[in-house]
Protein backbone atom coordinates (compact mmCIF):
# COMPACT_ATOMS: atom_id res chain seq x y z
CA UNK A 1 0.00 0.00 0.00
CA UNK A 2 2.92 2.39 0.27
CA UNK A 3 3.21 2.46 -3.63
CA UNK A 4 0.06 5.02 -3.27
CA UNK A 5 1.46 7.44 -0.08
CA UNK A 6 3.55 10.36 0.23
CA UNK A 7 5.33 12.53 -2.53
CA UNK A 8 4.57 9.61 -4.65
CA UNK A 9 0.79 9.60 -4.27
CA UNK A 10 0.65 13.43 -4.93
CA UNK A 11 2.44 13.48 -7.88
CA UNK A 12 0.14 10.41 -9.89
CA UNK A 13 -3.05 12.13 -8.62
CA UNK A 14 -1.97 15.26 -9.84
CA UNK A 15 -0.43 14.07 -13.49
CA UNK A 16 -4.27 11.80 -13.81
CA UNK A 17 -5.82 14.97 -12.92
CA UNK A 18 -4.20 17.04 -15.89
CA UNK A 19 -4.53 13.99 -18.21
CA UNK A 20 -8.30 13.72 -17.79
CA UNK A 21 -8.76 17.31 -17.77
CA UNK A 22 -7.60 17.89 -20.93
CA UNK A 23 -9.23 14.30 -22.36
CA UNK A 24 -12.61 15.84 -20.95
CA UNK A 25 -11.98 18.98 -22.62
CA UNK A 26 -11.03 17.56 -26.04
CA UNK A 27 -14.35 15.24 -25.81
CA UNK A 28 -16.46 17.81 -24.44
CA UNK A 29 -15.50 20.14 -27.39
CA UNK A 30 -16.57 16.99 -30.10
CA UNK A 31 -19.52 16.42 -28.54
CA UNK A 32 -20.46 20.18 -28.46
CA UNK A 33 -19.02 20.70 -32.27
CA UNK A 34 -19.75 17.44 -34.30
CA UNK A 35 -21.22 14.55 -31.93
CA UNK A 36 -21.83 11.60 -33.66
CA UNK A 37 -24.59 11.38 -35.38
CA UNK A 38 -25.92 7.53 -35.54
CA UNK A 39 -24.38 4.67 -34.64
CA UNK A 40 -22.13 4.02 -37.80
CA UNK A 41 -20.42 7.48 -37.00
CA UNK A 42 -19.97 6.60 -33.28
CA UNK A 43 -18.55 2.95 -34.20
CA UNK A 44 -16.34 4.98 -36.73
CA UNK A 45 -15.18 7.34 -33.92
CA UNK A 46 -14.46 5.01 -31.27
CA UNK A 47 -13.02 2.30 -33.90
CA UNK A 48 -10.28 4.70 -34.70
CA UNK A 49 -6.82 3.89 -32.45
CA UNK A 50 -6.23 7.35 -31.11
CA UNK A 51 -9.56 7.63 -29.64
CA UNK A 52 -9.48 4.23 -28.43
CA UNK A 53 -6.24 4.51 -26.64
CA UNK A 54 -6.65 7.81 -25.43
CA UNK A 55 -10.06 6.43 -23.73
CA UNK A 56 -8.10 3.47 -21.93
CA UNK A 57 -5.45 5.70 -20.70
CA UNK A 58 -8.41 8.25 -19.27
CA UNK A 59 -9.75 5.03 -17.61
CA UNK A 60 -6.29 4.57 -16.02
CA UNK A 61 -6.35 7.77 -14.65
CA UNK A 62 -9.45 7.41 -13.81
CA UNK A 63 -9.06 4.36 -12.01
CA UNK A 64 -5.66 5.42 -10.54
CA UNK A 65 -6.86 8.70 -9.38
CA UNK A 66 -9.74 7.25 -7.65
CA UNK A 67 -7.62 4.66 -5.58
CA UNK A 68 -5.66 7.57 -4.50
CA UNK A 69 -8.80 9.79 -3.27
CA UNK A 70 -10.62 6.88 -1.60
CA UNK A 71 -7.49 5.73 -0.24
CA UNK A 72 -7.22 9.44 1.71
CA UNK A 73 -10.94 9.43 2.47
CA UNK A 74 -11.26 5.81 4.06
CA UNK A 75 -8.21 6.85 6.00
CA UNK A 76 -9.65 9.93 6.97
CA UNK A 77 -13.20 8.37 8.12
CA UNK A 78 -12.97 4.85 8.59
CA UNK A 79 -11.14 4.67 11.84
CA UNK A 80 -11.71 0.92 12.26
CA UNK A 81 -8.92 -0.74 10.55
CA UNK A 82 -10.49 -4.14 9.52
CA UNK A 83 -13.17 -2.42 7.89
CA UNK A 84 -11.17 0.38 6.64
CA UNK A 85 -8.80 -2.55 4.85
CA UNK A 86 -12.17 -4.50 4.02
CA UNK A 87 -13.69 -1.68 2.45
CA UNK A 88 -10.10 -0.84 0.49
CA UNK A 89 -10.41 -4.04 -0.52
CA UNK A 90 -13.39 -3.99 -2.45
CA UNK A 91 -12.45 -0.90 -3.94
CA UNK A 92 -9.20 -2.46 -5.43
CA UNK A 93 -11.26 -4.93 -6.60
CA UNK A 94 -14.35 -2.92 -8.17
CA UNK A 95 -11.35 -0.60 -9.71
CA UNK A 96 -9.51 -3.85 -11.43
CA UNK A 97 -12.47 -5.33 -12.58
CA UNK A 98 -13.77 -2.01 -14.08
CA UNK A 99 -10.26 -1.94 -16.01
CA UNK A 100 -10.65 -5.26 -17.05
CA UNK A 101 -14.40 -4.74 -18.36
CA UNK A 102 -13.61 -2.07 -20.16
CA UNK A 103 -10.93 -3.35 -21.94
CA UNK A 104 -13.06 -6.29 -22.99
CA UNK A 105 -15.29 -3.91 -24.35
CA UNK A 106 -13.05 -1.94 -26.15
CA UNK A 107 -11.35 -4.85 -27.79
CA UNK A 108 -14.92 -6.67 -28.80
CA UNK A 109 -16.08 -3.36 -30.55
CA UNK A 110 -12.98 -3.82 -32.58
CA UNK A 111 -13.62 -7.17 -33.64
CA UNK A 112 -17.39 -7.23 -33.85
CA UNK B 1 -3.22 14.75 27.42
CA UNK B 2 -5.57 11.73 28.17
CA UNK B 3 -8.16 11.51 25.65
CA UNK B 4 -11.25 11.84 28.57
CA UNK B 5 -9.71 15.87 28.71
CA UNK B 6 -9.29 16.06 24.94
CA UNK B 7 -11.38 19.19 23.83
CA UNK B 8 -14.73 18.47 21.81
CA UNK B 9 -16.77 20.22 19.88
CA UNK B 10 -19.38 18.49 17.70
CA UNK B 11 -22.28 20.25 17.30
CA UNK B 12 -22.22 20.62 13.46
CA UNK B 13 -24.97 22.70 13.30
CA UNK B 14 -22.64 25.77 15.54
CA UNK B 15 -19.58 24.85 13.50
CA UNK B 16 -19.14 27.58 10.79
CA UNK B 17 -17.20 26.08 8.00
CA UNK B 18 -15.29 28.77 5.74
CA UNK B 19 -16.19 28.05 1.91
CA UNK B 20 -13.07 26.57 1.24
CA UNK B 21 -13.95 24.02 3.70
CA UNK B 22 -17.48 23.03 1.96
CA UNK B 23 -15.97 23.39 -1.71
CA UNK B 24 -13.29 20.86 -0.34
CA UNK B 25 -16.24 18.40 1.34
CA UNK B 26 -18.05 18.64 -1.83
CA UNK B 27 -14.86 17.76 -3.89
CA UNK B 28 -14.51 14.48 -1.89
CA UNK B 29 -18.00 13.93 -1.59
CA UNK B 30 -18.39 14.25 -5.78
CA UNK B 31 -15.31 12.06 -6.06
CA UNK B 32 -17.08 9.47 -4.04
CA UNK B 33 -20.19 9.51 -6.16
CA UNK B 34 -18.24 9.81 -9.47
CA UNK B 35 -16.51 6.41 -8.02
CA UNK B 36 -19.92 4.66 -7.88
CA UNK B 37 -21.07 5.99 -11.28
CA UNK B 38 -17.48 3.97 -13.16
CA UNK B 39 -19.25 0.88 -13.73
CA UNK B 40 -22.40 2.80 -15.10
CA UNK B 41 -20.24 4.63 -17.44
CA UNK B 42 -18.78 1.34 -18.81
CA UNK B 43 -22.19 -0.56 -18.62
CA UNK B 44 -23.57 2.17 -21.36
CA UNK B 45 -20.30 2.45 -23.22
CA UNK B 46 -20.87 -1.09 -24.05
CA UNK B 47 -24.77 -0.63 -25.02
CA UNK B 48 -24.07 2.23 -27.25
CA UNK B 49 -20.80 0.25 -28.89
CA UNK B 50 -23.04 -3.07 -28.80
CA UNK B 51 -25.97 -2.90 -31.82
CA UNK B 52 -27.62 -0.42 -32.85
CA UNK B 53 -30.88 -0.69 -30.44
CA UNK B 54 -28.44 -0.78 -27.76
CA UNK B 55 -26.98 2.51 -29.27
CA UNK B 56 -30.63 4.37 -29.36
CA UNK B 57 -31.22 3.04 -25.95
CA UNK B 58 -28.59 5.48 -24.56
CA UNK B 59 -29.89 7.99 -26.61
CA UNK B 60 -33.14 8.01 -25.66
CA UNK B 61 -32.18 7.32 -22.15
CA UNK B 62 -29.75 10.42 -22.07
CA UNK B 63 -32.77 12.81 -23.69
CA UNK B 64 -35.40 11.59 -21.25
CA UNK B 65 -36.29 13.80 -18.26
CA UNK B 66 -34.90 12.02 -15.34
CA UNK B 67 -31.78 10.98 -17.73
CA UNK B 68 -31.61 14.36 -18.82
CA UNK B 69 -31.79 15.95 -14.91
CA UNK B 70 -29.37 13.32 -13.75
CA UNK B 71 -26.74 14.48 -16.51
CA UNK B 72 -27.30 17.83 -15.59
CA UNK B 73 -26.77 17.14 -12.08
CA UNK B 74 -23.44 15.18 -12.79
CA UNK B 75 -21.76 17.51 -14.86
CA UNK B 76 -22.48 20.05 -11.97
CA UNK B 77 -20.42 17.62 -9.90
CA UNK B 78 -17.98 16.94 -12.42
CA UNK B 79 -17.20 20.37 -13.27
CA UNK B 80 -17.10 21.26 -9.21
CA UNK B 81 -14.85 18.34 -8.79
CA UNK B 82 -12.52 19.49 -11.70
CA UNK B 83 -12.14 23.28 -10.95
CA UNK B 84 -11.54 22.48 -7.53
CA UNK B 85 -8.59 20.21 -8.40
CA UNK B 86 -7.33 23.25 -10.96
CA UNK B 87 -7.51 25.27 -7.91
CA UNK B 88 -5.76 22.72 -5.23
CA UNK B 89 -2.99 22.57 -8.41
CA UNK B 90 -2.81 26.57 -8.45
CA UNK B 91 -2.27 26.21 -5.03
CA UNK B 92 0.56 23.96 -5.83
CA UNK B 93 1.99 26.35 -7.41
CA UNK B 94 1.68 28.73 -5.08
CA UNK B 95 -1.05 31.13 -6.74
CA UNK B 96 -3.82 31.89 -4.59
CA UNK B 97 -2.58 30.53 -1.31
CA UNK B 98 -3.30 33.86 1.13
CA UNK B 99 -6.27 35.23 1.99
CA UNK B 100 -8.62 36.91 0.79
CA UNK B 101 -7.33 35.01 -3.10
CA UNK B 102 -8.03 31.65 -1.16
CA UNK B 103 -11.81 32.43 -0.51
CA UNK B 104 -12.59 34.04 -3.52
CA UNK B 105 -11.65 31.17 -5.57
CA UNK B 106 -13.57 28.78 -3.45
CA UNK B 107 -16.39 31.12 -3.36
CA UNK B 108 -15.83 30.99 -7.83
CA UNK B 109 -15.34 27.08 -8.19
CA UNK B 110 -18.30 26.66 -6.25
CA UNK B 111 -20.84 29.17 -7.97
CA UNK B 112 -19.15 28.65 -11.17
CA UNK B 113 -19.58 25.10 -11.27
CA UNK B 114 -23.66 25.08 -11.12
CA UNK B 115 -23.49 28.22 -13.98
CA UNK B 116 -21.06 26.17 -16.41
CA UNK B 117 -23.07 23.12 -16.31
CA UNK B 118 -26.20 24.86 -16.89
CA UNK B 119 -24.61 26.36 -20.30
CA UNK B 120 -23.25 23.37 -21.28
CA UNK B 121 -26.16 21.09 -20.47
CA UNK B 122 -27.90 23.77 -22.66
CA UNK B 123 -25.65 22.82 -25.57
CA UNK B 124 -24.83 18.96 -25.71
Amino acid sequence: MHGATGLRAWAVQRLSAIYMAVFLLLVLGLFIFSPPADYTAWRELMGQTTVSVGLLLFYISVLIHAWVGVRDILIDYVQWQVIRLLLLALFGFMFVASGLWLLEVMLLARIN
Amino acid sequence: MPSQQKPVFLNLLQIRLPIAGIMSIIHRASGMLMVLLIPLSIYLLDLSLSNEPGFAAVGSLLHSTPGSSILFLLLWVLLHHLYSGVRYLLIDVEIGVERPAYRYTAWAVTLLAPLTALLLWGML
